[in-house]
């Protein structure tokens, strides 16, 4: 399967569309890493944590959008965007959507 | 007396790490950045003429920085008086070069010449916990170029 967020991959010709896929995932933090950030932010710096819980969600997404497109029969998704917006407090969605295609 | 004292402490203790970790982790960006320096990236969507036969692979990288105590603190100062906001703005920069340069780093691993279509998206975390500005995620992402040898 290949992902790419540009819409025409080089040497290769799309032989169908297939529409739109998508994946999402809503994550909340954990307690424990919570009260790591906490005191990260008297010292400023990177928040590791959530730097691999967010890296995890947007894998776990990117995931879920392969999934549909396999299901559908494509064998490629391109023209992939991400977004993240925060539903409530303390959680984060992170979605990312693309176009299926079929290539030769 | 004793909130003062405990204000005043955590000011300076975000005023002195907070710097020392944004002199540390500039330093870092500006050598990690010379040494990716033959790794090309555009925002434009278009691969450049001439390269021969590719193979594409979506790279990305992110990074969430938080804001320190004194930051916060002058940050709100400012918003008072208007005008800009350095504490944040050097920040931010901080979060989008080393978000980049995570991307770069990992095109660079898969053997790319050119990395294209780079996009950035800036998140800010726990927006919604009332006065704790916390912190901001930087994410890039973009289509790496491997040449193929054939």
């Amino acid at each position: 399967m290949l992902v790419s967020n540009i819409e025409i991959i080089p040497g290769k010709r799309i032989r169908q569309h297939l529409g739109m896929v998508q994946g999402n995932t809503v994550r909340a933090k954990h307690a424990g890493r919570d009260i790591m950030a906490s005191v990260k932010n008297i010292f400023g710096g990177e928040l590791k944590g959530y730097t691999e819980l967010l890296t995890e969600a947007r894998e776990e997404a990117v995931g879920r959008m392969v999934r549909q497109a396999e299901s559908i029969g494509a064998n490629a998704v391109i023209n992939v965007r991400f977004s993240t917006s925060s539903v409530a407090a303390g959680a984060a969605e992170l979605f990312a959507y693309g176009t299926a295609v079929v290539l030769e | 007396m004793l909130d003062i004292i405990i204000f005043l402490v955590l000011l300076a203790l975000g005023y002195g790490f907070g710097r020392w970790a944004e002199k540390k982790h500039f330093a870092s960006i500006i050598e990690r950045e010379e040494l990716l320096r033959g790794l090309l990236t555009f925002s434009g969507r278009f691969p450049p003429q001439g390269l021969g036969p590719l193979e594409t692979v979506l790279v990305d990288g992110n990074v969430v920085i938080s804001v320190d105590y004194f930051k916060r603190i002058s940050a709100a100062l400012r918003s008072l008086l208007g005008g800009r906001v350095t504490a944040y703005e050097s920040l931010l920069e901080r979060a989008r070069r080393e978000a980049i340069l995570r991307m770069k780093q990992q095109a660079f691993d898969s053997g790319a010449s050119h990395v294209i279509n780079v996009k950035l998206e800036t998140a800010s975390i726990s927006k919604g916990y009332g006065k704790q500005v916390g912190s901001v995620e930087v994410f890039a992402y973009g289509t790496a170029l491997i040449p193929q040898s054939t």
